[in-house]
């Protein structure tokens, strides 16, 4: 966190709600008096692309863009994704991947396979590997699309953000009727780590 | 009170905040997001819409202005193309109420086929250029924008690109104020650009861009940060932040308006530093003319123009320079191999079914912009063209009459394509006696950008409900006799028509007829399918169709080669693999 900025990269899979994720980051780093940027490629990611999304705050942040090698956190919410990006992750930082695979259809033309062992490959670069089922954890809550939710829950031991305001901004921003169940799987989440 | 806005909705903003009227736009990326933010927050002050092509919503916003009313076009930079004859002598007649032109680029060619740096449409039609910085200065800027185009009499270009459009930051906003002006006045001199009226136009833009390069000296919107001396950094949009974030000590002159460059401030600022480092995103824009200048600086030589910047390209350039110790950048990590991701056509899409049959028909395929260009990638690998707007039509037109080419020719276009540039092109098959096969692929809506409505949807961007245009009858009015519907879905069928069509010596134009499932909203699949793996014998057929809820199983036959499966949630029940499965393995699931 040099120069007083925090940087988290966020990556996965368009549709996963990588975009939301990060939204929400940036309004709980908003809420604290932060300065706060976000930077991301709209387009082409509905259909099943590549999405990063790059978040930053502190006192003052000049470039919405992460420098490779910079990130202190990397939150992935797929697994391949997770190791796309790696790279982007600062000596001593820490990377957090979602256990789900989403094998993209290029694999079938048997010219590109999914990688194997993903998670181990990650875990000999990365000492701060955190692996997490969040799909599972959502399955128990009885909603598995609070996979978002969970994860970002999981984010928040590693970033210097309060709880109650991690908390108040998914009240605000979940969707109509969710907010309670948004802020149980964002604590099962901070648990889970 | 501060928002987390991007730099489209923080333009937006600014338009509401001060005092605009009229916003017309056609959709295109990074660009897309500014009139939907007029739309959806500020309709009631803010007339927005999507018209039919970029060339239309600026004439349309000149015609606002003309009427006294402060508007803006919007559009991606090859949309400013579309533009550009009416831009060119726009520039002569000036304005009424202050106009923008908003030019959202896309370096590193994110969503387009080109990445063009057009500040130099600033400098081509001599009009003043603004680049914001960030999401603040998107806001901010437009009071400058507007308030200059009124004083200078002159539109103003607006030059956004992905990296403000898209990203977000802090905003803090304010209230609307409203400006008043007359309705258009009659002023034949000045609006009727005849050759002697032009004549005397084209010396008042010479005045005028020499009074705007006075201004130029003396804006805020150009600010000297006085640092360290051994350098100073000239720097504007995007590519100030990243030079920001890694000399934060050094000395800047960072310029919010990018042309006409403030020359004597630029000398003075020379004159104080031991040397000039341009950093400025694709083209050496400020760079050639500090140098025509006489102005010694060097950029290009450490940024190329190939590409956006970003934080790591320009410490990398800085540190080639010598103005940074090497020993700072992160230490490089390597980059894993990781199997690409090409975006592909959703499960469901109406477009699949033609391009499976266009494949089985071996032609050549001209298209055109759109999601239906994804078919050009594997497996389909179906589009032979991609060029610009509406130029499918003109292609296949093209190859047909230099008779070189012995396989036949279709056009492929999109509803919202053929709407915004593919009506003209296929009146001109039919004058000029062409005979090609043009496929409309209607699937009702502007898909690529997110779900736009155009001139066939009966939806105007302000909600309202509209007259659609019937593409049959607007096809057979240019003259097309044989026009004909098909269900994409139905491959016999499809494939049918198709072949009777292309076979055909006299044009013809064949439309299909089910919507996108992403938009307007998402289609409700009523069936689902399913491989019965007994039954498949991992021939890949299903494969070869491109779509993502197919993927290999964890089953092999006697060959060792991975049978299929279909993902349950994506299937949408489109049937289409269904048809192309030799064994019948693929079934639709019984309901219990």
């Amino acid at each position: 966190m040099k120069d007083g900025t925090t940087n988290v990269l966020i990556v996965g899979v368009g549709g996963q709600g990588v975009l939301l994720a990060s939204e929400i980051l940036c309004e709980v780093a908003k809420t604290m008096g932060l300065d706060t940027k976000k930077s991301e490629v709209h387009g082409m990611s509905q259909r099943g692309g590549v999405v990063t999304s790059h978040v930053r705050f502190g006192k003052k942040v000049h470039s919405p863009l992460i420098e490779e090698g910079a990130a202190d956190v990397i939150l992935a919410f797929e697994v391949a994704e997770g190791l796309r990006w790696v790279h982007y992750l600062r000596s001593g930082g820490t990377i957090i991947v979602n256990e789900q695979k989403i094998i993209p259809p290029i694999t079938t033309t048997g010219k590109f396979s999914y990688p194997e062992k993903v998670e181990d490959t990650i875990k000999a670069r990365v000492p701060k590997t955190t692996v997490i089922d969040a799909y599972e954890i959502g399955k128990k809550l009885g909603n598995t699309r609070l996979v978002n939710t969970i994860l970002l829950g999981v984010l928040s031991n590693d970033l210097d953000l309060e709880e109650s305001k991690w908390l108040q901004v998914i009240e605000r921003m979940a969707p109509k009727g969710t907010g309670e169940i948004n802020k149980k799987a964002f604590i099962e989440g901070r648990a889970a780590k | 009170m501060e928002m987390l806005l991007s730099g489209n909705e923080a333009f937006a903003r600014g338009v509401f905040e001060h005092g605009g009227e009229f916003a017309s736009a056609y959709p295109g990326t990074p660009s897309t997001e500014i009139l939907e933010t007029i739309a959806r927050h500020f309709k009631a002050d803010i007339y927005a819409e999507w018209s039919i092509n970029e060339k239309v919503a600026l004439e349309v916003a000149v015609g606002a202005s003309w009427g006294g009313a402060r508007a803006i076009a919007a559009m991606k930079h090859v949309g400013v193309n579309v533009a550009a004859d009416p831009l060119m002598t726009l520039s002569y007649t000036g304005v009424g109420a202050g106009l923008i032109l908003v030019s959202a680029d896309d370096p590193s060619l994110h969503s387009s086929q080109n990445e063009q740096d057009n500040r130099f449409y600033g400098k081509f039609a001599s009009i003043p250029v603004l680049e914001p910085a960030d999401s603040q200065e998107s806001l901010d800027m437009v009071k400058d924008a507007f308030e200059i185009s009124e004083k200078f009499d002159t539109p103003v270009l607006f030059r956004m690109t992905t990296r403000i459009s898209h990203s977000k930051g802090l905003v803090k906003i304010g209230e609307r104020r409203t400006v008043e002006h007359a309705g258009f006045e009659r002023n034949i001199a000045k609006y009727v650009m005849v050759p002697s009226n032009a004549m005397v136009r084209h010396k008042l833009v010479i005045e005028r861009l020499e009074a705007l390069k006075k201004f130029a000296e003396t804006t805020t919107l150009n600010m000297v940060e006085w640092g360290d001396k051994k350098v100073g950094i000239i720097s504007g949009s995007v590519a100030y932040q990243y030079a920001k974030e890694i000399m934060p000590g050094a000395s800047f002159l960072k310029l919010g308006l990018g042309f006409p460059l403030p020359m004597n401030k630029i000398m003075d600022f020379a004159s104080k530093v031991d040397r000039i480092i341009v950093v400025e995103e694709l083209e050496p824009f400020y760079e050639e003319q500090i140098l025509a200048a006489g102005i010694p600086c060097e950029g290009k030589k450490y940024f190329s123009n190939f590409l956006e910047l970003n934080v790591e390209r320009v410490r990398e350039g800085f540190i080639e320079a010598g103005v940074l110790a090497a020993d700072t950048a992160q230490k490089k990590q390597t980059h894993e191999s990781v199997l690409p991701r090409p975006p592909v056509l959703c499960p469901g899409c109406p477009h699949r079914g033609v391009m499976m049959a266009i494949r089985k028909l071996g032609v050549f395929v001209t298209g055109d912009i759109g999601c239906y260009t994804l078919a050009a990638l594997p497996p389909l690998e179906t589009i032979d063209t991609c060029l610009c707007m509406g130029a499918s039509v003109n292609h296949a037109f093209g190859i047909e009459k230099a008779k070189k080419t012995k396989k036949k020719t279709v056009a492929i276009i999109g509803d919202s394509t053929f709407l915004h540039s593919g009506i003209t092109g296929l009146a001109n098959v039919v004058y000029n006696r062409g005979t090609q096969l043009t496929i409309i692929v209607d699937n009702r809506i502007t898909a690529m950008t997110g779900g736009q409505d155009h001139p066939g949807t009966s939806k105007t961007l302000m909600g309202d409900a509209t007259h659609a245009i019937d593409l049959v009858q607007l096809v057979k009015a240019l003259g097309v006799e044989h026009v004909r519907t098909i269900d994409p879905f139905d491959q016999k069928e499809t494939f049918a028509v198709l072949k009777e069509e292309i076979e055909r010596e006299a044009p013809s134009v064949v439309i299909t007829t089910k919507p996108c499932v992403l938009f307007p909203s998402k289609l409700k699949p009523t069936t689902k399918f399913h491989v019965v793996l007994e039954k498949c014998t991992a021939c890949g057929a299903c494969f070869r169709i491109g779509c993502p809820a197919i993927t290999t199983s964890s089953e092999k036959n006697e060959k060792g080669r991975a049978k299929s499966q279909i993902d349950f949630e994506l299937c949408t029940g489109c049937t289409l693999c269904a048809q192309v499965c030799p064994e019948e393995a693929i079934q639709e699931i019984k309901k219990a």
